[in-house]
């Protein structure tokens, strides 16, 4: 096992590598550092200088792959591209182009995207579990053909009418919570309700009709029938083995999505101006501050490649017939 | 588990809040309804909170309470008058020739040698506390000689425990003025400041030299006291003199400005160290300043906290302002000590929607107007004058309007070879379609009518703008019934003929005209615009098309001088006519030198003049150049015009001592609050309506009730 | 008139051609010819493909552009005009060119705001002015609007049955021709209720399509249907003109992802080895980064590209066009890694199977096995696939223009419309018709294609048709 994981995360280091290669290629022909520099520096009276200056003190004013200037390691080290990219690898984010310190942003608006995600997650597993299990349960009586008819509905519905609808009738008409906003500590939660449930009203449709099949697809299997024809009633039946089997593909396919909770949402989060990464990252695309973009690809690729290793582990956990090679 | 946990604070914080008397959707922890809070929002991070950096509306908000220059705008009068702010008194200027000898004011310019300002300011001025300014025991500063093991477990400014206080003295302000030469910095109004102050291009030369050769590590610090600059000299505690190579009455609009605050050099040293903006904590991130408030919670991403500066010598309100001041009851605070809010809190809102939701409900104190909110909060009367609704009459909001000193415009590249350049053709082109797009319908589609079209480069309430007949543009309106009237779109399609494009096409090739709007702006509301621009355009058979691209790339496009029509804003730096003039002064011209002139303007005789206008006092003489000035540039029409906005703002009725003020910055000081009635209309204005929810709760358990039925008689059946 | 071809239309017009050739193929196999006719009769199927047609006529409509020529002035050459218009603006010239000054709601006879209108004397007077256009024909509306709209609609449903009762004549028509019943014999076995085939339904769709278009037409001759957005466009046209934009991107991503991910995926499952490795690692890296971060990056690369190597002489239509094509790119690049993962794990299982070994033994070559062998036998996966990315795409683009990565601003789209309508909520009264019209224009399509979807993935995977 242990050894398993060693290797996995040694063959993700050449996928980070090359995620670095591709951002960093992407960003350098978008934007050359003189672009940055007189986005970065404000709209009147700039001098020549201080862009020289703004270029120097975040080393872009360096060759971008190449210094054939320089003695021997340094050819390599000191470059654009190594001073800005290689670090990447130990966590070093280094210092957005405004000239903040990244990780201690990212550390201080992690919590507030954790805070609308998780309680998102699982609730919206409560819930989702609950409409499919209830849909399958009285399965093909009108509720649930009218349950999969509405499901179907609500899945075509853009994501943005749930957030623009939920925010006017809740926060404005009904007054019920703040409009938008975000706090620390318990007080957060008032915040936090309204974008929560918008998450969860805009999944219902796809995830109750996934989980749904799930369930219908269990409950043809023959240790069903099986458990059925002991006599064991339909409540048991739905209960002991289709909820806990159904669960298995369920759970597992939730893990991948486990790290990327940090990310947050960028849609919601910059809706209810909530200050977390899915906001950080918006607002650096807007401000094409490179540094900070290109840390969050990074950080969103590493947190990925840990979904797909836990999504691997947790097989192995549930079903032990999976070996791991 | 966590789920139930969770369902558990939910509910309880739910019933807290219904139990306590502060409605559901208060964004506020509850213990602060009663407090002595201002609240606001602000929309974007402040870039720089450096005085000497700093040059955006958007940073003044929080600067202009924190730090104080030594003079200020007087918060009533009008128009704009300077008085002093930490000076005793209003510094006069001494002249002097070659020789030393003190000439009077009105000598030819060629003659005066030496401009000098001597400033005293108020004795015993403290600044904020601070960790900079702490002391130990024996007198030694503590957070002076920081190692790499003290900052360990510090994030923010307020990780240091200790903090101290010193008094004002003169040699602050020296040396912020010789921070604007300092190598690192880079104030943006560094070069304009050269061409004035005495000797500061050889200072920025010495530092810059000293700073190459102490660069060995980053945080190195140069002890800007050890220069000698002939610009700006201590002459004992409390008086400084400054020194400009030239007559510039408008140097003191600039003293009015933060660039010109005091900057102890405590702050220079605590903040240099190494280690320090490795962990963000630097000067342009934590102000520290003797203004009534402080900085004390810095987190752009949510909010920005003011709080009363214990240490503030109190300064005490106006006692008198304008006529009618007295009537709408702005003097009644007269005379009693500033600041009155305790606390100020501006939120972070990037959407209008909520912003102004927010503000209906009670939880921001003043609004703004976005266009999508006008019709729900103002109407025009009759007259065309603008008064509240009756939705928000009743709520007691005041609204205020004032014409911003300020031009947006829609200017020619007149380097460009079809719509630049001074051949009779061009201008005509130009002229025609000045005409054709109509300002008027603009601001009343988008703007909803705060706008006044304007007639020339200088916006009313600078000297020199003309009002009525004599100051229309003759070239686009004509003088009908007392009114400015916009010239009919046949004179411009003559215009067009004459210039040689009948109908938009060119009369020799028949192909139409196309013509380029360079734009910078992206996104949900530009649209609008560029449709509408596109219609004037083609009013004229003209098609415009619209090259939007990213900030960097329009910038880099203005330099290079390939734009061909582009849209452009100037907001004054201080109430005068050469503010604005020169920005189409030929010599500050925006291609590759990156001056102002983004047209890149240049006519001989306006540069001329210009050179006789900037240094003039106020009076007939100056209108006269100013008139003879802006004619040329409304013949010449290097810009299609455009229009000067007019702010309107909205005040709760527990807001006081409200009065538009374009030009001072510190304004937060004036405001109060009056928390009891706030906090009573909050309640009265955000009642929660739990009907629906119920509803929707009861419609979903009633429709599982059939299914269960269903359901059994299935069993049932199968049972059988 | 003078044609353009812009890129997308010249790949929507390859797509169609391409799915025209696959039809004619597929009509010779009868493994790819049975799960369509179990589509076929499916009537909720069958309802949602009559009005994915009627989607994607319009879109063909907007698709085709051309400069409309000037009147010749003194006898000189032919002269066009710069502007370029598509066959659908041309169709509805009264909707683009009857605009208003700014907002109005809905079949409004009279502004959204009060304005001050000079009356004759000279003396001012604040009122809702009149439209220009919407209800212009009324001498009073207060009076006479309702009626009149209900009379207006009755003309338009007798309009609508009219030609209803013509294409459906038609559709009779074509069919008789197949069999040897007379033409009332097509129409009864086509209302018999045992049917193969829902004709009944495909009928019924059809008709109250027709009848609300040309009701809404009709009735768009006189009145704003959808009001009018803040400079005075008509909602309706903008509806319309997005409709393209929603199908290029459900439909030209996947056509741009497709060969890729076809030929990677058999590559990486029929070779294994070191391709496979590649093949692999490339995936896992795309897939890896962001998504929305990796569409934000090559949109703004393009928006340079396009400044620094494009002359002006190309138009904004044009150049909005290429944003289009290059947003459909970099979402087919985020998006063929799952079809490709897929497709390298059936490839896996096929390469073992009798025949392709058998293949192998002959010695046919390696990429004759994976067109002749492989390829026919993941056809129906690669169909799956390509239905139900179709409404996540037309969704997405709605969320990317929100975040301006999204079409060019200047293009008429769903999203952006959104994206100003939701500005426009503050507004007392509220402005609620743009996003409406968006929003039934959307669900109408997604819901349609996603019904259509279920049905073609019902009929295809072989798992479900198993059980």
């Amino acid at each position: 096992m242990t050894a398993y994981i060693i290797r996995r995360f040694l063959y993700a280091i050449p996928i980070l590598i090359g995620v670095n290669i591709i951002t960093f290629l992407l960003f350098f022909v978008v934007n050359t550092p003189d672009d940055m520099a007189r986005m970065h520096l404000g709209q009147k009276r700039v001098t020549e200088q201080a862009i020289e200056k703004w270029k120097h003190e975040r080393g872009y004013d360096k060759p971008v792959l190449w210094d054939s200037q320089a003695e021997g390691k340094n050819k390599i080290t000191n470059t654009i591209f190594y001073q800005n990219s290689v670090r990447l690898f130990l966590f070093d984010f280094g210092r957005s182009d405004n000239g903040r310190d990244i990780s201690y942003d990212i550390s201080q608006r992690m919590w507030p995207s954790l805070s609308i995600s998780l309680p998102g997650l699982f609730l919206g597993l409560f819930a989702y579990i609950t409409f499919g299990l209830t849909l399958s349960f009285f399965r093909a009586s009108y509720l649930d053909i009218w349950g999969v008819v509405i499901c179907v509905m609500m899945m075509s519905i853009s994501g943005l009418f749930y957030i623009i609808g939920g925010q006017f009738i809740i926060g404005k008409v009904l007054h019920l919570v703040p409009i938008s906003g975000y706090d620390t500590g318990l007080d957060s939660i008032k915040f936090i309700v309204l974008p929560v449930l918008i998450g969860l009203v805009g999944g219902i449709g796809s995830s109750t009709r996934w989980y749904r099949t799930i369930f219908l697809e269990e409950m043809g299997k023959d240790y069903v029938r099986t458990a059925r024809a002991k006599g064991l009633s339909e409540q048991m039946v739905m209960y002991r083995h289709v909820l806990r089997n159904g669960l298995i593909p369920i759970l597992t396919g939730v893990v991948v999505i486990l790290p990327l909770l940090f990310m947050g949402s960028l849609i919601t989060e910059s809706f209810f101006s909530i200050p977390g990464l899915g906001s950080y990252t918006i607002d650096a695309i807007s401000s094409q501050d490179f540094a900070i973009v290109r840390s969050m690809v990074f950080l969103g690729s590493v947190l990925y490649i840990i979904g797909l290793l836990l999504t691997d582990i947790s097989y192995t956990l549930v079903d032990p017939r999976v070996r791991l090679q | 588990m966590q789920i139930i946990h969770r369902i558990f604070i939910l509910a309880t914080t739910i019933l807290i809040s219904a139990c306590s008397d502060s409605p559901l959707n208060n964004p506020y922890p509850v213990e602060e309804d009663n407090k002595n809070i201002y609240y606001d929002t602000f929309s974007e991070r402040p870039k720089h909170l450096d005085p000497a950096l700093s040059y955006s509306s958007n940073e003044y908000v929080f600067l202009g309470q924190i730090y104080e220059p030594p003079l200020q705008y007087h918060f009533l009068k009008r128009p704009y008058q300077l008085i002093p702010l930490t000076a005793t008194e209003m510094p006069v200027p001494v002249y002097q020739d070659n020789n030393g000898n003190v000439i009077d004011e009105e000598s030819p310019s060629e003659k005066i040698s030496k401009v000098i300002y001597r400033i005293t300011i108020k004795p015993g001025v403290l600044y904020q506390p601070h960790p900079a300014l702490a002391t130990g025991k024996t007198d030694e500063y503590i957070y002076h000689t920081l190692e790499k093991n003290d900052l360990k477990g510090v994030h923010v400014l307020a990780d240091f425990k200790e903090t101290g206080t010193r008094v004002l003295t003169a040699a602050d302000y020296v040396y912020q003025i010789k921070r604007m030469a300092h190598p690192k910095i880079h104030s943006p109004i560094a070069g304009l400041m050269s061409q004035y102050i005495l000797g500061l291009t050889e200072l920025s030369k010495q530092l810059a030299e000293e700073y190459k050769n102490a660069q060995t590590d980053e945080a190195s610090y140069i002890d800007l006291r050890k220069y000698d600059f002939e610009g700006a000299r201590t002459i004992d505690d409390t008086t400084f003199e400054i020194v400009l190579k030239e007559k510039y009455p408008q140097f003191l609009y600039w003293l009015s400005m933060s660039f010109f605050s005091p900057m102890p050099w405590e702050a220079d040293v605590f903040y240099s160290q190494a280690g320090m903006s490795d962990r963000n904590i630097t000067l342009d991130w934590y102000p520290i300043g003797t203004g009534p408030f402080m900085l004390s919670e810095n987190n752009p991403n949510l909010r920005m906290v003011l709080e009363k500066n214990p240490n503030f010598r109190g300064e005490t309100f106006p006692i008198e302002g304008e006529k009618n001041d007295a009537a709408l009851g702005l003097l009644e605070d007269a005379g009693k000590a500033m600041p009155f809010v305790d606390k100020a809190i501006f939120s972070l809102e990037k959407e209008s929607i909520p912003t102004w939701n927010k503000f209906l409900q009670g939880y921001y104190d003043t609004s703004g107007i976005v266009s999508d909110s006008f019709d729900q909060a103002v109407q025009l009367n009759a007259q065309g004058e603008a008064d509240l609704t009756e939705e928000m009459k009743e709520k007691g909001i005041t609204l205020l309007t004032a014409v911003m000193t300020s031009t947006f415009y829609t200017g020619f590249n007149m380097r460009d070879e079809i719509v630049g350049g001074e051949s009779e053709r061009a201008m005509k082109l130009r002229q025609a379609i000045a005409i054709a797009v109509d300002f008027e319908e603009f601001i009343s589609i988008f703007a909803n009518g705060r706008g006044l079209p304007s007639q020339g480069p200088v916006p009313p309430g600078i000297f020199g703008h003309q009002a009525g007949e004599a100051g229309i543009n003759p070239y686009v309106y004509d003088w009908v019934g007392g009114k400015a009237k916009r010239k009919s779109i046949d004179v411009a399609k003559s215009l067009m003929i004459e210039a040689g494009y009948p109908d938009g096409r060119h009369v020799e090739t028949g192909k139409g005209l196309v013509l380029y709007l360079d734009s910078p702006a992206a996104g949900p509301g530009s649209k609008a615009n560029f449709d509408w621009l596109r219609k004037q355009f083609n009013k004229l058979g003209i098609t415009l098309v619209i090259r939007a691209t990213d900030y960097n790339r329009f910038q880099g496009k203005m330099l290079k001088g390939t734009a061909q029509i582009y849209q452009w804003g100037w907001n004054a730096d201080y109430p005068d006519p050469e503010n604005f003039m020169f920005l189409l002064y030929g010599p500050n011209a925006k291609f590759e030198i990156n001056g102002e002139n983004a047209s890149n303007y240049k006519n001989k005789e306006f540069d001329q003049l210009f050179g006789q206008m900037k240094n003039m006092g106020n009076g007939d003489a100056r209108q006269l150049i100013i008139d003879r000035m802006v004619e040329i540039v409304r013949r010449d029409s290097p810009w299609l015009w455009g229009y000067h906005p007019v702010a309107f703002s909205l005040h709760h009725s527990w807001y006081k001592n409200a009065k538009p003020n374009l030009m001072a910055n510190n304004k937060l000081k004036y405001k109060r609050i009056d928390p009891v009635s706030r906090k009573a209309q909050r309640k009265k204005w955000n009642p929660p309506v739990w009907g629906p929810v119920i509803l929707i709760l009861i419609v979903l358990c009633l429709s599982i009730i059939p299914a269960i039925r269903y359901h059994k008689r299935r069993e049932r059946s199968a049972a059988l | 008139m003078m044609p353009v071809i812009f890129i997308t239309d010249g790949l929507i017009f390859l797509l169609l051609m391409m799915v025209f050739s696959f039809v004619w193929y597929a009509r010779g196999q009868e493994h790819l010819r049975a799960p369509w006719r179990t589509v076929a009769r499916s009537p909720m199927a069958m309802g949602s493909a009559v009005i994915l047609f009627f989607y994607l006529l319009i879109g063909i409509m907007d698709s085709i552009h051309f400069h409309p020529q000037l009147e010749n002035v003194n006898n000189e050459e032919q002269q066009y005009s710069t502007k370029i218009l598509s066959l659908l603006d041309v169709t509805v010239t009264h909707l683009r060119e009857q605009d208003e000054k700014t907002f109005s709601a809905p079949f409004a006879a009279h502004a959204y705001s009060k304005e001050t209108i000079e009356v004759s004397d000279g003396s001012t007077l604040r009122e809702y002015p009149r439209l220009n256009y919407g209800g212009a024909h009324l001498s009073d509306p207060d009076q006479g609007k309702t009626i009149d709209i209900i009379l207006k609609s009755v003309v338009g449903v007798i309009i609508g049955l009219i030609v209803w009762c013509f294409v459906s004549s038609v559709i009779v028509f074509t069919s008789k021709c197949r069999t040897s019943l007379s033409f009332m014999g097509v129409v009864h076995s086509m209302l018999k209720k045992n049917n193969d085939i829902p004709w009944k339904v495909i009928h019924l769709t059809i008709g109250v399509v027709i009848v609300s278009l040309t009701v809404l037409l009709y009735l768009s001759n006189y009145y704003h249907i959808f009001g009018t957005d803040k400079v005075g466009q008509d909602v309706f046209y903008q509806s319309l003109k997005s409709v393209r934009t929603g199908l290029v991107i459900g439909t030209l991503t996947t056509l741009v992802m497709l060969p890729f991910a076809i030929l990677m995926g058999l590559m990486a499952g029929y070779f294994r080895g070191w391709i496979d490795d590649v093949i692999q690692y490339l995936y896992t890296t795309l897939s890896s980064i962001p998504g929305v971060l990796l569409i934000a990056a090559a949109i703004l690369m393009s928006q340079v590209y396009m400044d620094n190597h494009m002359d002006d002489s190309i138009g904004l239509a044009q150049r909005a066009d290429i944003r289009l094509l290059i947003l459909c790119l970099i979402l087919g690049v985020t998006s063929w890694t799952g079809l490709c993962r897929m497709l390298r794990g059936e490839a896996m299982k096929l390469r073992e199977m009798d025949y392709v070994q058998a293949a192998q033994a002959f010695g046919v070559s390696q990429f004759r096995i994976i067109l002749r062998h492989l390829l026919p036998n993941v056809m129906h996966i690669v169909m799956i696939s390509i239905v139900l990315d179709f409404s996540g795409l037309v969704l997405a683009e709605a969320v990317l223009s929100y975040i301006n990565i999204g079409v060019d601003p200047s293009m008429h789209s769903w999203g952006n419309m959104i994206n100003s309508a939701r500005l426009e909520m503050a507004r007392e009264p509220i402005v609620w018709w743009s996003l409406a019209a968006a929003f039934v224009f959307m669900f109408m399509l997604v819901l349609a294609a996603n019904l259509f979807a279920d049905a073609v993935r019902d009929a295809f995977d072989p798992r479900i048709r198993g059980a």
